[in-house]
């Protein structure tokens, strides 16, 4: 039986925050973008459990991993709230062609 | 008559013609016939000469009257102790007797101008001039200060000046007046530096004092040589005024003038005035003085005289003549002879003003003609004029029976005596050869005036007599050149009252050891005369002035007329042909003709020198000082312009260089700022990376 | 303490007039004009109040007490500066018989200059505004005993001057004012960097006891204020007097100007107009001297009379060179400026000599060269008003055609040369009377004294070139004197024959001072000499 230690949830972290990470900053859609960002926080919530779960630091990682889901709640409703308004000012999603902010 | 009222006389003698002058140039447009006023004030002044004259001599005659006031006060000065300068006037019978001839000279002169300028367009200005001129002559003859004869001094300098320059609108005339001054100047910086010394040593101006101090044995830097000095340099006033010897080139070209001034300026007064000055202070006067003040005069007597054997402007003969004869007077003075001078000086204005008036007369019927050559058998035409000149002709000869041989004589025994006693024969043999140049010339320039045939037939038809008012003044001067005014005797001056009782002879002052034996006055008197106010001469030269008496006369009497033969011979009888001599000695009638060409070589050195200097200083100044100063402005612009240059290129450069390096930096990094979100995130994975292999490294 | 303030009256009325003038529209030529020649004439009238009232006893020179009309209160009080101390600056005005004379000189020379400059024309406002803020600053130099009020007044003087140069001038105008002003400013910062070195040198004491740093100039003569360790103070055996008194002398050595910092004299003088010419040689040349007698001579006695023989030197060389450059100009006016350099060269060698004939000559000098040379400006300006140039060969004849004019001529002309009778020659005779005195300097005064044969050359030869000969053709139309430039001429031609008969009241006015300054330059004691290091 293979026993199921730290370095698997790692992996398995790692995995998903390259996925996550890949996503970012390869799709064009802002939306692709966000759910990309989403599969990053979940990595790190992996982490903060997994080392709350083989550290010695009681059940401090798996309060933070509440709070970063809540977080990424919130930080959704506002992230779309942007693409919808970029949506609505430049009717488009494209994040290769919005570099506003190049400006 | 008390002394305050001679004094009162004097001092109206003295303020009258200034009235006059500022009368006569004030109303001189308003009022035509204003010259009048300066006329009868010239006669108010001459009656109060002759009052003046009379009075002392005759009541007053031992006494000097003095009177004077304080003009400036300085009071108690710290480093030079007491300072006032008094001015005032004395009245000796020298001062007496000259302020008598200069009234007269100046009064007949008057009278004939008034015909003689008559319808020039500044005929009123000529007499206020007049006028001027006569009160400064008359504040140097009543001077009884230094100061003040300097002032007067170069006042009549100004009046000689203005009336040289009266027709001005001549260039000629214009030239003739700025050189006056400028060559009287130079004899006045002499003086002037004499007068610094006389009152540096003596805190005084006032003669008497500065004589009773010498006579207490103080001399300038206490030693007889700076006496000398002082002396000689005062002397260079008189070089100057009395056109001596190297200072003379001024007289002749001061013929530019009016005539009637010529005679009055030019000939009686002013110029005597210098030799009136060596009288003055003649008290003061070293052996070595009186020697070079002898050469200077033998000189000017000389130099003169060959110049006027050659020319042949009526006026420039005259002119010449003058300052041989002033020569004479201050030749007197050298050797000794002071009374004589004084006497010469006297006599020859009267017969100089004489024959100036009368070259006047003549000029005005030739209608402005003033070359002998143009003239000729006058005497016919004018016989007043030619009579009148003949006498002064004599009298300037020196020949018997008139003023002239009575007082040149005095002066070549002189002389002579001065040879007797000094072993020095020098001054002797210059008088009386100067006395036989001085006959010839003046009878040539009678014989081709007035005999012979007329040269220009067209201006000896209009010739004609002048008017009463022109013949009279020359009529009163000729009888003024008779001896009879001046000695019974025509033989013997000393017999006259002019020599006996006129002129009371001076005192030298200066310590015995720098004056001749012969000016030292023996303890006892030797002749005891009670109107003479002191005794000058020493024994010895009493009997060299007998002793030298009948050969002086006999001597002198050949050579005038010697002079006088050789005229006629060259002139009126023809029998030398006078081209033919002139041709012959080519050279020597060159150099008398053109003056010795004392002009042209003051002008190559002195004038010339001084323009040169001056136009060379004025370049200096606008070339080299003011390029200076312009250098040091122009090096500041450039050196601010530099600094301005500087301030842009490298200081500003260098800020402008950093902004450009932000700049250009700025440009690279611009590349990576896309806007783009998501190549942000690559940059900071690529960035997290490099830095985890930095920090790995550690 | 005299009950009305003369002195600030007379020195800051044009102020008034000014504010008035700037007041007045610009329309308003004739009302300007009459507002300054009332002006300059009440100036007249209060510098004779003070003639009059003048007690010709007092010295001053170097005690306050005899110096009259004194106005004195605290003016400047700054007290708030620990290192720098107390900042105490005086009001203190007064005159003796040295500036006197100078006042006087001013009052005249500038109603002749207002009535001078009627024929102004371009902004007439600006003109006499700036005239007389001058005139003030002029009569401030003359009365001032405050160093510091002193250099207000000095430089106070420099800008009017500058503009009415540099806009009335002539053609180059803008060159010569700037010249002039350069020129006098670095004259002037010599003398601000003395006037600060014996501000830190001198202290007085105050009423309450304290003592403090001073400007007045009479605290500067006395030893005993000095203190032990002032950079210019003689009880410092390392002082830096003898450079302060150099500096100090260029300084005013420029105003004068004496050679060679004279060339921006001929320059200025050619392009200013008419009436700034007269102001310019009449009073603003005296300021130099002036300042030399007021203050260098008085300050620094004991290196004063180590330079005399240099003093004298100089004097001869403004004398002699002044005259040959005269000798050599074409223009009129140019050859009337060189010929003031040359006779403030007299001034310099009366001041030589230390005595009092020199010095009496030496004053006398100013206020005649001043009264001459405003009537050679103007005779210049005269003839330059009808004719439009300044060329001596251009001329000719002009007595045919204005004889009155030339009468004054004449009269101008002799006095400057120096004859009897006008006043020129007694300041020029007791400058040498004075100056042979003295053993040192004999051989330059002899040298000296060939200036007036050389004056009498270049004066004559420029009488002969403008008025003498025929008449040129082109000026036989020109009139002769208006009333108004007979009102010029009288009162100097007057003024400079009087004087030339009768000097004495003159004489008397300064004689009291001239001998009080004398002694004190005799009795002065060297302490420290800095000689030593050069």
């Amino acid at each position: 039986m293979l026993h199921v230690g730290l370095t698997h949830f790692l992996v398995i972290s790692i995995a998903l925050f390259s996925l996550g990470l890949y996503a970012v900053v390869t799709r064009k859609n802002a939306v692709m973008v966000l759910m990309g960002i989403e599969l990053i926080l979940n990595s790190a919530n992996i982490n903060f459990i997994a080392f709350s779960k083989f550290g010695n630091f009681g059940l401090q990682g798996q309060l933070i991993a509440l709070f970063v889901i809540v977080l990424a709640a919130a930080e959704a409703a506002v992230a779309l709230a942007i693409v919808l308004n970029i949506y609505k000012t430049l009717a488009n999603i494209n994040v290769d062609e919005i570099d506003s902010l190049r400006d | 008559m008390t002394e305050s009222s001679l004094i009162n006389i004097a001092v109206t003698i003295l303020f009258l013609p200034i009235l006059g002058f500022i009368v006569t140039l004030l109303l001189g447009k308003k009022v035509k016939k204003i010259y009048y006023f300066e006329n009868i004030i010239l006669f108010f002044s001459l009656a109060g000469a002759g009052i003046l004259a009379y009075t002392k001599l005759s009541l007053f005659h031992d006494t000097a009257i003095t009177a004077e006031f304080t003009w400036i006060n300085l009071g108690n000065t710290p480093l030079l102790g007491e300072i006032k300068i008094n001015l005032g006037i004395m009245i000796d019978n020298i001062a007496a007797l000259m302020i008598l001839v200069v009234m007269l000279v100046s009064f007949l002169v008057h009278i004939f101008s008034i015909e003689y300028m008559r319808g020039d367009p500044r005929y009123n200005r000529y007499f206020a001039y007049l006028g001027l001129f006569t009160f400064s002559m008359a504040g140097i003859v009543l001077t009884h200060n230094i100061l003040m004869m300097y002032m007067f001094w170069e006042l009549v300098g100004v009046s000689s000046y203005l009336l040289i320059g009266f027709w001005f609108e001549k260039k000629s005339a214009a030239d003739a007046g700025k050189k006056a001054f400028i060559v009287n100047r130079i004899g006045d910086v002499g003086m002037f530096i004499g007068i610094l010394m006389l009152f540096t040593t003596y805190h005084t101006f006032t003669f008497d004092e500065i004589f009773a101090q010498i006579s207490n044995g103080v001399l300038p830097f206490n030693s007889g040589f700076w006496m000398t000095v002082t002396g000689l340099l005062i002397f260079a006033g008189a070089i100057g005024k009395s056109a001596q010897f190297p200072l003379h080139v001024w007289l002749p070209d001061a013929m530019e003038g009016p005539t009637p001034v010529s005679a009055l300026i030019h000939a009686a007064t002013m110029v005597a005035a210098g030799v009136y000055l060596v009288i003055r202070v003649f008290g003061i006067m070293t052996s070595d003085a009186l020697v070079v003040i002898a050469t200077i005069g033998a000189l000017s007597a000389f130099i003169p005289a060959t110049i006027a054997l050659t020319q042949n402007d009526i006026k420039k003969v005259l002119a010449y003549s003058t300052i041989s004869q002033l020569g004479y007077m201050i030749m007197a003075l050298g050797v000794g002879a002071f009374q004589f001078a004084f006497f010469h000086l006297i006599t020859h204005a009267f017969f100089k003003a004489g024959l100036f008036l009368g070259s006047g007369s003549v000029i005005t019927s030739m209608h402005h003609e003033q070359d002998i050559r143009q003239m000729g058998g006058l005497r016919k035409k004018m016989p007043i004029t030619y009579y009148t000149m003949l006498i002064y002709s004599l009298a300037i000869s020196g020949i018997p029976l008139t003023s002239g041989f009575l007082s040149k004589d005095g002066i070549l025994a002189g002389s002579y005596a001065f040879g007797l006693l000094t072993g020095n024969s020098f001054f002797a043999i210059v008088g009386f050869f100067v006395a036989l140049l001085t006959a010839f010339y003046m009878f040539r320039l009678m014989i081709l005036t007035f005999h012979g045939e007329p040269r220009n037939k067209e201006k000896y038809e209009h010739a004609k007599e002048s008017k009463l008012v022109m013949t009279l003044p020359l009529a009163v001067l000729a009888i003024l050149s008779i001896f009879i005014w001046y000695t019974p005797n025509p033989f013997n001056p000393e017999q006259g009252w002019l020599l006996s009782k006129g002129i009371n002879t001076h005192e030298q002052y200066i310590p015995d050891n720098t004056r001749f034996d012969f000016l030292t006055p023996a303890k006892e008197p030797v002749i005891q005369n009670e109107e003479s106010a002191s005794v000058m001469y020493s024994e010895s030269y009493e009997e060299a002035i007998q002793e030298s008496h009948i050969p002086t006369m006999l001597l002198s009497l050949l050579m005038a007329g010697l002079g006088i033969l050789i005229a006629f011979v060259f002139y009126q009888w023809k029998k030398i042909n006078v081209d033919k001599l002139v041709d012959r000695f080519n050279p020597l009638y060159k150099f008398s003709l053109n003056k010795w060409y004392f002009d042209e070589l003051y002008d190559a050195t002195a004038v010339k020198g001084t323009i040169g200097l001056s136009s060379f200083l004025g370049k200096f100044d606008s070339k080299i000082i003011d390029g200076i100063v312009n250098g040091v402005a122009t090096f500041t612009r450039g050196f601010s312009s530099f600094i301005g240059k500087f301030d842009n290129i490298v200081i500003d450069g260098i800020v402008n260089f950093t902004a450009y390096l932000s700049g250009f930096i700025g440009l690279i990094f611009r590349r990576f700022q896309t806007g783009k979100v998501q190549t942000y995130l690559v940059f900071v994975l690529i960035s997290v990376v490099i830095l985890l292999f930095i920090f790995n490294s550690f | 303490m005299h009950s009305v303030p003369y002195l600030s009256l007379i020195t800051f009325l044009p102020i008034l007039g000014m504010i008035i003038v700037l007041a007045l529209p610009k329309t308003q030529g004739r009302a300007i004009k009459s507002l300054t020649l009332l002006i300059t004439g009440i100036q007249v009238i209060i510098a004779i109040i003070l003639l009059i009232n003048y007690d010709y006893s007092l010295g001053g020179i170097f005690e306050q007490s005899s110096f009259q009309f004194v106005e004195k209160w605290r003016w400047i009080d700054i007290d708030g500066f620990s290192w720098l101390g107390k900042i105490k600056v005086d009001y203190f005005l007064g005159i003796d018989g040295i500036s006197t004379p100078l006042l006087l000189l001013t009052a005249i020379v500038t109603f002749i200059a207002t009535l001078s400059s009627w024929n102004i024309n371009k902004s007439i406002k600006g003109y006499f505004a700036l005239f007389l803020l001058l005139d003030t600053g002029m009569m401030g130099v003359f009365v001032a005993l405050d160093f510091f009020l002193f250099y207000i007044f000095w430089e106070l003087m420099l800008l009017p001057m500058y503009f009415l140069i540099g806009v009335w001038g002539g053609p180059r105008r803008e060159y010569a004012a700037i010249k002039f002003f350069l020129y006098t400013l670095l004259g002037s910062v010599f003398i601000l960097i003395v006037m600060i070195g014996l501000y830190f040198s001198t202290q007085e004491t105050l009423a309450d006891g304290t003592r403090v740093f001073t400007f007045n100039i009479l605290a500067m003569m006395d030893t005993n204020n000095f203190t032990p360790n002032g950079i210019l103070s003689p009880l410092n055996p390392n002082n830096l007097r003898f450079i302060a008194y150099i500096a100090l002398f260029a300084g005013f050595a420029i105003k004068i100007p004496m050679f060679p910092f004279h060339t921006w004299l001929p320059d200025a003088h050619v392009e200013a107009p008419t009436p700034i010419s007269v102001i310019l040689a009449g009073v603003l040349l005296k300021m130099g001297t002036y300042g030399i007698l007021r203050i260098s001579y008085p300050v620094f006695p004991e290196i004063t009379k180590q330079l005399i023989w240099y003093i004298a030197l100089f004097g001869m060389i403004n004398i002699i060179y002044g005259a040959l450059c005269a000798m050599a100009q074409r223009d009129f006016k140019k050859m009337i400026a060189y010929s003031s350099v040359s006779h403030m060269g007299y001034v310099l060698l009366g001041m030589a000599s230390m005595n009092t004939l020199g010095i009496s000559g030496a004053v006398l000098q100013m206020f005649n060269h001043g009264t001459i040379t405003a009537m050679l400006f103007l005779i210049v300006g005269v003839l330059y008003d009808r004719t439009h140039t300044r060329d001596m060969d251009a001329f000719g004849g002009i007595a045919v055609q204005m004889p009155v004019y030339t009468g004054v001529v004449t009269v101008a002309f002799f006095a400057a040369i120096g004859l009897p009778s006008l006043s020129g020659f007694i300041s020029e005779a007791f400058v040498f009377l004075g100056a042979f005195a003295v053993d040192l300097i004999r051989v330059l005064t002899v040298i000296s004294i060939s200036g007036i044969l050389l004056g009498a050359a270049y004066m004559l030869w420029a009488l002969q070139r403008v008025y003498l000969g025929k008449l040129n053709e082109k000026w036989a139309s020109l009139k002769d004197l208006t009333f108004r430039e007979y009102a010029m001429f009288i009162p100097l031609a007057l003024i400079i024959i009087f004087l030339g008969v009768y000097p004495s009241p003159m004489l008397d006015l300064m004689n009291s001072s001239v001998n009080s300054m004398v002694k004190f330059m005799a009795d002065a004691q060297v302490i420290y000499s800095s000689f030593g290091g050069f």
